[in-house]
């Protein structure tokens, strides 16, 4: 890419695929944006008028948005508190040699291999099911009252489906990053007098911190937009408990019908996650750099 | 403080025999040198010492006391890695602080000792730096100031020079000596390098396979290996070892000449070749000589600049007094 003809030359064979791409993403979105400011219902085809921003004003001031809001958030950070402690306990754990180390290091990152339709059907129906599921099976072989979870505690048990599913991209991200650390700078440390805690506070913890970076902000773009664990599970219910933003535009438009009001709403999660996402590039971003 | 003594220490590895039953000694204030070709044990011994590695059997005394099940941080030694093994996202000042930090000394002793460390080792200038943000002979240098702000028994360092370019580790060499001038500590130093060992040891240990071949001062082993491996390992370049008919007539298997011991001459001499490759450093030329009939080449090493040209035939005559005798076994004959 030294001369211009050759930067030149580049740039056109490389435009096909940037202008693909940026009608990919401007198409939609443009689409998104005048939907959301028209009256568009799908009961009444063809009727569309132009709403200002009633349409935002409605999403905005519907109880179910703070919910869905609230939802959102405690599921976000739930998620990624679980996924990224857990994660770093079994990578610790799958970082000392046993035997079977191999077949369990598969077993483990096994579960983001499975949709998530189908490990939430699996949790709901085989082990959070009241009456068949395998945790009321093991409530009543201890005289225990079953706990029905997607009733009783919906939120906290899509968490746990939703953790369940991250858990091994996060030990997996962080195992490595385990093993890319410097033998000697542990053996260093215990000639130092630290012990096996200190080790990790002092030694391992910063040495993960890029790692953790990167597993808090991937998981944070997939986790603002949960959608298929909650519709298959408690679809948004009992009432708005495990509604989240996606679920709440996905009910707007496709429930009540609404395009204009489910556009406003994707519009809103659209800037809700740019605000995340440089409030996350401010606080841990600088992890990044080398 | 200081004195560690090793009584039939033995390191298994699986069925592997690492380290067969060995007995050493390391007397206070000593500078010791273990040195080896890759993969005789040297640098496992400098981890059992330390205590990174269990041994199979044997006792380590460090100082009288039994430290064999001693974790290494209460052995009071400090070790110097080869890698430096600094703490990336540390600053060289927290790095150095970090053992004292957590042996939970109180803040004033920690910054006279840090401060002590840094005149000492002229960290000065980049101690609130990262080690990222350092040259490989600064990184060296910080290392082992997080080794001397403990005060240790004794100081373990284990191929520390390896990673530099020459010019600096004739340079942290030195230092290294310097230091152990000022501070008369024990230190143990393990290297491949038969240089670094013989300008800096007080006391050789060479090692094969784990075997102790040989221990004594620098210039006891150059001027009576104890054995041919000992012989070829120490001196540089390498001893001329010839067997046949030429030992035979000094009554031994194998004789060896160092090539300083050899003199050149154009006319007469003892042994007649032809000359090869010769390798000019200014102050020392190096020939190899074919044909002699003894060995494949003699290596001579003749002091100053000596015109000779590659195909002249040349003369070469031992110093009789300086010829080491083999025998069948490659022990030394005397």
């Amino acid at each position: 890419m030294a001369t211009a003809h050759s930067r030149s030359a580049a740039r056109l064979m490389i435009s096909p695929a940037v202008i693909l791409l940026l009608g990919w993403m401007i198409i939609p979105l443009s689409m998104t944006i005048y939907f959301s400011f028209l009256r568009y219902n799908l009961l009444s085809p063809g009727n569309e008028s132009w709403a200002g921003f009633d349409n935002y004003r409605y999403f905005l001031t519907d109880p179910a948005f703070f919910d869905a809001m609230g939802n959102t958030f405690i599921l976000v950070l739930g998620v990624l508190l679980i996924t990224v402690v857990g994660g770093i306990l079994l990578g610790l754990l799958l970082d000392q040699p046993f035997f079977g180390q191999g077949i369990v290091r598969i077993l483990v990152i096994a579960p983001f291999f499975v949709m998530p339709t189908v490990s939430a059907l699996v949790w709901k129906n085989m082990f959070m099911n009241p009456v068949n599921g395998l945790f009321a099976y093991m409530a009543t072989a201890v005289g225990l009252e079953p706990f029905d979870f997607l009733s009783h505690a919906p939120l906290a048990s899509i968490i746990l489906i939703v953790s369940w599913q991250w858990l091994p991209f996060a030990t997996l991200i962080l195992l490595t990053a385990l093993q890319s650390l410097d033998q000697e700078q542990l053996e260093a440390s215990e000639m130092d007098g630290a012990g096996p805690i200190n080790r990790f506070i002092f030694i391992m913890l910063p040495h993960l911190g890029r790692a953790i970076t990167v597993v808090i902000l991937i998981q944070t773009i997939f986790l603002l937009s949960i959608f298929a664990e909650i519709l298959v599970t408690t679809n948004g219910g009992p009432g708005t408990a495990t509604t989240n933003l996606t679920y709440l535009v996905y009910v707007q438009s496709l429930l009540q019908f609404d395009v204009g009001g489910g556009s406003a709403g994707g519009i809103v999660a659209v800037i809700l996650a740019n605000i995340v996402a440089i409030f996350l590039m401010r606080m841990i971003g600088k992890n990044l750099d080398a | 403080m200081g004195r560690i003594t090793l009584d039939k220490v033995t390191k298994r590895f699986g069925d592997v025999e690492v380290i067969p039953p060995l007995d050493l000694t390391i007397e206070e204030g000593e500078f010791v040198v273990f040195v080896g070709p890759s993969g005789c044990g040297k640098s496992t011994l400098l981890r059992l010492i330390a205590g990174l590695e269990d041994v199979t059997g044997g006792q380590i005394r460090i100082d009288g006391k039994d430290a064999t099940e001693t974790p290494p941080a209460k052995r009071g030694l400090a070790m110097v890695f080869q890698s430096y093994a600094l703490y990336p996202h540390m600053s060289v000042r927290k790095n150095i602080a970090f053992p004292l930090k957590m042996a939970g000394m109180d803040q004033a002793e920690q910054k006279r000792r840090i401060d002590n460390a840094a005149k000492v080792l002229n960290l000065a200038d980049y101690i609130d730096r990262r080690p990222g943000q350092l040259s490989g002979g600064q990184r060296q240098r910080v290392a082992i100031g997080r080794a001397i702000v403990r005060e240790p028994a004794a100081f373990l360092f284990d191929e520390p020079l390896s990673n530099l370019d020459a010019a600096l580790r004739v340079g942290m060499r030195l230092e290294i000596s310097e230091l152990h001038e000022r501070l008369k500590t024990t230190m143990v130093y393990v290297t491949h390098d038969q240089v670094e060992a013989m300008t800096m040891a007080d006391k050789i240990v060479v090692l094969r396979a784990g075997h102790i071949e040989q221990v004594g001062s620098p210039l006891e082993l150059y001027r009576a290996p104890r054995n041919l491996f000992v012989a070829s390992f120490i001196g540089s370049p390498k001893m001329n070892l010839i067997s046949g008919s030429e030992a035979a007539k000094r009554s031994a298997s194998t004789i060896g000449i160092r090539p300083e011991h050899i003199s050149v001459s154009p006319t007469e001499g003892l042994w007649k070749g032809r000359v090869g490759v010769s390798e000019h450093l200014g102050s020392d030329t190096f020939f190899y000589v074919h044909d002699t009939g003894l060995a494949d080449d003699i290596t001579v090493r003749v002091s100053g600049e000596v015109e000779l040209r590659a195909g002249d035939t040349v003369y070469l005559t031992p110093d009789a007094e300086k010829i080491h005798r083999f025998d069948q076994a490659g022990l030394r004959l005397k």
